[in-house]
């Protein structure tokens, strides 16, 4: 193929007439016909529908055919363009799907090959337990209050019903901390439950209350694969007017079948807790078994999870609620027992040896 | 408290199985944590009682024997058998093949097979205690009573199953047979039959023969005893023996373990004297002397000091009271005369003499949790009894009882509305009724349609309405309470802004890839000393009064040492990881209270440490070793999510961190805290081989208390393209990037712009640096014109090189 100056010369020479743009529209058409490549498709382009292309020429030198038939060739003209630009976008189309499936025919990678390594992190068990278990209650109107770790004994005992020289205080293994008043007394511990905290929430709001409590508490007693001396617990606490044993059952029921589902069976026995009345351990069941075969009078198939009932008059009275007019229930729960139960983690104490092959998997 | 079935059965009668008695306790509030049941592994008819006929020697071996045995029902066994107690006459356990036994060799419990035992054909077994799982007894063969019936199963006769009982520090009444026996009655729809404790009184009046004189009533509220004289000490029979052991306690001879018996009986405790041994037949109840001495029953001499209770004759103490007796006064075989006591001591203060002593005994643990008075004339009667059934002997005429008098427990009024209001169900006030009076309360019905109720004796744990409706609804059973939502009014949430932050700091963190740890608070001075904090006034950590360990003595000031040690564990178990760990946990800062009562200062701070290589190791990318600018790098990300424009200021003066690598955090003019790498001579102090480790520590409580106003606030988005212009300068090493940033960005039409090249060497000057920025420009109003951004380049050039000494570099 020439040069486009080569054909502008000979475009020059020739005399424009309808005949001649349907000779170059024929040409270009069959021209097309051959044309396998999308390079060869843009010199085709140039050749006839370019700038300088034939077809171009023809309609400029329209000015040169004679003036009777300058609107019938100029018709002419701008149809071939019409056609030849149509076909060209078809041609174009056709060759560009087949180049790319051809590359895309060729391109492949190894899909086992592992992808590029994008930093990951994960909450605590602990961390992740609460969220579940405070999000739960959230839900159910709860709000999420936190309090000190360092605690009085009076809110730690005294305020809930435990005297002090009382049998039940041993209870709660306590851990002292070494500061004494001048007159010797001690008055500060590392709080053994959350509980303290519904002293301190009543004492600053009225009625009605509703709340739960994560937090850290501590125990002087030995480690074993069920007992941590630090560990974390939710306290809650719902008192008003015509809060009652039901509710608490509710809302216990309602709290665990949303933390492990439908499978598990739930049962409240009476339990003895110096600062309600009455008392309730809640206990879940251990046996996978869904239609609940198994006798349920094995005792050892449950597990308990957290101790409740309703919040003992005298709790009341000494924050100054009137246990005339106001109930309510109050539970506390491990949660590393939960999260034990849930995940099927067999020791307590991989919770704070801070193995990260432990605490990557939640 | 153990119970076992055997000895419950006299008291109330037993008709369900021992698993669903446990069951119905448990749920009831005492919990049954274990139902050992004697003879169920053996197989019903696979061990029975025979009767052994004769013994033949074995012809082959001097210690076996072979027994003819009588199976009744006309069967008969001959076995091999090597007890050497093994006689004819005796009734013996014999068990069949396929009896489960226990194998004193393999330690486990496997079933019987006949056996040929040297050349005899041995088709059972004649059953020490220990194959029996009775006793730990293998030297013998178990001998049975006489009158043990023949052919039959052995479980029929000596079956039992022991519950063992959590019981609640609230139900003293429930260390007891009795205590339990009630609660049994009102759960299986059973009555109570209360044991024996008539005697006839033969001898003197006691009033003749002792003295008592308590000194202190308040110590000592009720205090009786009773006199038998001319028994005999011997070992106590079978029954006796077997209650005892199966209670857990040890058999010693018939008056300690009437004594023991009856304790466990009644929930009472009980000590027998021996009579003779008291000076003038006087028993004074007095606290201690000063200093005084007594040797108690372990043979241990106490040195006990008031206001510890004793129990002494006029010449010396003789006991403990309501803890232990002394060893002068205990009853021997060679006793004759038994002065036995039943009396009530105060709780607290026996608790607190127990516990200044370090002694834990039966006696205490019961008078700890407060008994009623008014069991100690019964206990003292039917031990009074037993002793005389046991020991023979003549009772004195009468017991001695100072203080009849008994803590009044006043009747309470409940209504239904009261079942309703606290359970959330109705409770008919005839149901009440029927289960208060199974559990032994006197009841009557008041005109008000309310009901009077009265505790039973053995009760302390009643004295408000809410304690009946425990009661009736425990017995009714928990499950029986409908399940509802709560309905009441939800109280205002009141927001908490600073946990949300903390939540948020959290979430960030992880989703920059780092890994949450949650470790002790306690750590010890030496771990804070490694980081560089010592214990001294202003900085002291708060101490632990009984620390668990010694490397937990003290409350942490702060988090670095046990960050640190995190990060050293783990490298030691994955070395060639990488780790991005961080913690957020309380620092425990005491007040500066000189009275010792102020809370201390409990502030949330965030730890996080970066070590070893940032990613793992891959095809497609090597992890760099994460540094000062990988951490920075998180901390960005971490800000930017919550909005907070943080300044980063050098700092040479951390403890713990490089002093040419350490920055100091500020937001709004507040220093929130720190981040830098770990100084080399640190590292070493926890073995961490890794180097570079960077830290990052952020005090959130003084993050929170800056905050305001933290939501992103929106600006304009632009509709006009952006250009790019690079600028590249050489400066002093002292200028900062923040101070070249500073200049570019006050420029109105720069968007933004960000370092991409640093270079320092040999190319160029000494104490020089060149640095590049890649400044975007943009406005609000137009597309700017190439000839304007490089206007606007010029005149930051300019700038730099006026206000910072910098060259242009090309």
């Amino acid at each position: 193929m020439g040069s486009p100056d080569h054909f502008n010369q000979r475009v020059m020479v020739t005399p424009i007439s309808t005949k001649r743009v349907e000779d170059v529209k024929s040409d270009a058409l069959n021209t097309l016909l051959h044309i396998s490549d999308l390079d060869s498709l843009d010199e085709w382009r140039v050749q006839y529908l370019g700038r300088k292309g034939q077809l171009t020429q023809l309609l400029r030198g329209l000015s040169s055919a004679p003036e009777n038939d300058r609107a019938q060739i100029g018709a002419a003209a701008n149809i071939a363009k019409t056609v030849l630009e149509e076909q060209l976008r078809l041609r174009e189309a056709d060759l560009k799907a087949e180049h790319l499936s051809g590359v895309v025919d060729r391109e492949r990678i190894d899909v086992t090959l592992p992808g590029l390594p994008v930093p990951e992190g994960k909450l605590h068990p602990t961390t992740r337990m609460v969220r579940e278990i405070t999000t739960a209650f959230a839900s159910m109107g709860f709000q999420i209050e936190e309090g000190p770790e360092i605690e009085y004994e009076r809110y730690n005992f005294d305020m809930l019903n435990i005297p002090s020289d009382h049998p039940a205080r041993d209870m709660w293994d306590t851990l002292w901390i070494d500061q004494a008043r001048p007159d010797g007394y001690r008055p500060l511990l590392l709080r053994t439950h959350t509980s303290p905290m519904q002293a301190r929430v009543m004492e600053n709001i009225d009625p009605p209350v509703r709340v739960v409590v994560p937090g850290k508490c501590y125990r002087y007693e030995a480690t074993d694969s069920t007992h941590e001396w630090h560990f974390y617990q939710v306290e809650g606490l719902a008192v008003g007017e015509g809060i009652t044993f039901a509710d608490l059952k509710g809302t216990l029921y309602e709290f665990a079948r949303r933390i492990f589902g439908e499978d598990r069976k739930i049962r409240f026995r009476c339990d003895f807790f110096p600062f309600v009345e009455p008392g309730v351990d809640m206990s879940i069941s251990n046996f996978k078994d869904k239609d609940g075969n198994r006798p349920i009078n094995r005792d050892e198939d449950w597990i308990e999870i957290l101790g409740a009932g309703m919040v003992h008059p005298k709790v009341l009275e000494g924050v100054g609620y009137d246990p005339d007019r106001y109930t309510g229930f109050a539970f506390g729960m491990g949660v590393e027992r939960i999260a034990m139960l849930k995940y099927g983690i067999d020791d307590i104490r991989l919770f704070y040896s801070n193995n990260t092959q432990f605490i990557s998997q939640f | 408290m153990l119970i076992p079935i055997s000895w419950l059965k006299q008291y109330v009668p037993i008709k369900i199985p021992a698993l669903e008695l446990a069951h119905r306790l448990t749920m009831a509030g005492t919990e049954i944590s274990e139902v050992k049941e004697v003879g169920a592994d053996w197989g019903h008819d696979k061990v029975v009682i025979g009767h052994v006929l004769k013994v033949d020697p074995h012809p082959d071996a001097d210690r076996l024997k072979i027994p003819s045995l009588d199976l009744g029902n006309g069967q008969t066994a001959q076995v091999v058998c090597g007890g050497p107690n093994l006689a004819a006459g005796q009734k013996i356990a014999f068990a069949r093949e396929g009896a489960k036994l226990y194998n004193a060799k393999t330690g486990k419990v496997a079933k019987l097979k006949s056996s040929k035992i040297r050349g005899v054909i041995s088709t059972g077994m004649v059953c020490s205690e220990l194959e029996l799982g009775l006793g730990e007894d293998h030297r013998g063969i178990l001998v049975l009573p006489n009158d043990a019936p023949t052919g039959t199963p052995l479980v029929d006769y000596l079956g039992d199953a022991i519950l063992s009982a959590e019981v609640t520090p609230n139900r003293p009444d429930c260390l007891s047979m009795l205590g339990i026996a009630h609660e049994v009655a009102a759960l299986t729809g059973q009555t109570v039959t209360e044991p024996d404790r008539n005697y006839p009184e033969n001898g003197d009046s006691i009033n003749q023969q002792v003295i008592i004189d308590v000194t202190d009533a308040d110590l000592c509220p009720r205090y009786a005893v009773s006199l038998i004289r001319g028994i005999t000490v011997k070992e106590s029979p079978d029954w006796l023996k077997d209650a005892i052991e199966k209670s857990g306690m040890r058999p010693i001879n018939n008056i300690v373990d009437v004594t023991n018996y009856v304790m466990l009986e009644y929930g009472q405790p009980l000590h027998a004297f021996d009579y003779t041994t008291i000076n003038e037949a006087t028993v004074i109840i007095r606290t201690a002397h000063n200093k005084e001495k007594l040797i108690t029953l372990d043979d241990e001499e106490r040195e006990i000091n008031p206001p510890i209770l004793t129990i002494a004759d006029p010449k010396r103490a003789i006991a403990l009271a309501g803890v232990m007796g002394g060893r002068d006064s205990e009853v021997t075989e060679t006793t004759t005369d038994v002065l036995l006591e039943s009396a009530n001591f105060e709780a607290i203060n026996t608790r607190k003499t127990a516990r200044s002593l370090g002694m834990s005994t039966e006696a205490s643990y019961r008078y700890e949790r407060g008994i009623r008075t008014e069991l100690v004339p019964l206990a003292l009667r039917r031990a009074t009894k037993l002793i005389l059934d046991l020991a023979g002997g003549c009772a004195a005429k009468g017991i001695l009882d100072t203080s009849p008098t008994n803590k009044i427990y006043p009747p309470l009024r409940i209504s239904d509305d009261k079942f309703e209001r606290v359970l959330g169900t109705s409770i008919s006030i005839n149901r009440a009724d029927e289960v208060l009076s199974s559990l032994g309360f006197n009841t009557s019905r008041t005109e008000d349609k309310s009901l009077a109720v009265e505790a039973p004796y053995w009760r302390t744990d009643i004295s408000i309405e809410e304690d009946l409706v425990e009661e009736v609804a425990r017995i009714i059973g928990y499950e029986d309470v409908p399940a509802t939502l709560l309905s009441s009014e939800i109280p205002h949430q009141i927001p908490n802004p600073s946990r949300d932050l903390r939540e948020q700091v959290r979430d960030a963190l992880v989703a920059a890839g780092m890994q949450e740890t949650i470790s002790y608070p306690a750590t010890s001075l030496n771990s804070m000393a490694k980081v560089g904090v010592s214990n001294s006034a202003g900085q002291a950590a708060l101490p632990i009064a009984n620390p668990m360990s010694s490397d937990m003595t003290h409350m942490r000031t702060t988090l670095r040492p046990s960050i640190l040690d995190t990060l050293s564990f783990n490298r030691r178990v994955s070395h060639g990881s990488g780790f991005k760990l961080f913690e957020i946990g309380k620092i425990y800062l005491p007040n500066d209270d000189v009275n010792g009562y102020e809370l201390p200062k409990e502030q949330e701070v965030l730890v996080g440490v970066f070590a070893g290589p940032s990613s793992q190791m891959s095809w497609l990318t090597t992890g760099n070793a994460m540094d000062f600018f990988y951490a920075k790098g998180v901390l960005e990300v971490v800000f930017r999510r919550l909005g907070l424009n943080v300044e980063y200021e050098a700092h040479d003066t951390d403890q713990i961190l490089h002093p040419g690598k350490t920055a100091l955090l500020n937001y709004k003019g507040n220093r929130i805290g720190v981040i830098g790498e770990i100084h080399p001579n640190v590292l070493d102090l926890f073995n961490i081989e890794d180097s570079p480790v960077a830290l990052i520590e952020i005090n959130l409580e003084t993050l929170y208390s800056t905050l305001e106003g933290t939501s992103p606030t929106y600006t304009e988005v632009s509709r006009y393209p952006e250009s790019e212009r690079d600028i590249a300068i050489l400066v002093d090493d002292e200028v900062s990037s923040a101070q070249i940033q500073h200049i570019i960005i006050r420029n109105k039409l720069v968007q933004s712009s960000t370092p991409f090249d640093l270079y320092t060497g040999d190319k160029i000057p000494a104490g020089k640096k060149s640095i590049g920025y890649r400044v975007t420009f943009r406005s609000n109003q137009s597309t700017l014109t190439r000839e304007l951004v490089d206007k606007t380049r010029q005149s930051i050039v300019k700038q730099l090189e006026r206000e910072l000494g910098a060259e242009l570099r090309d």
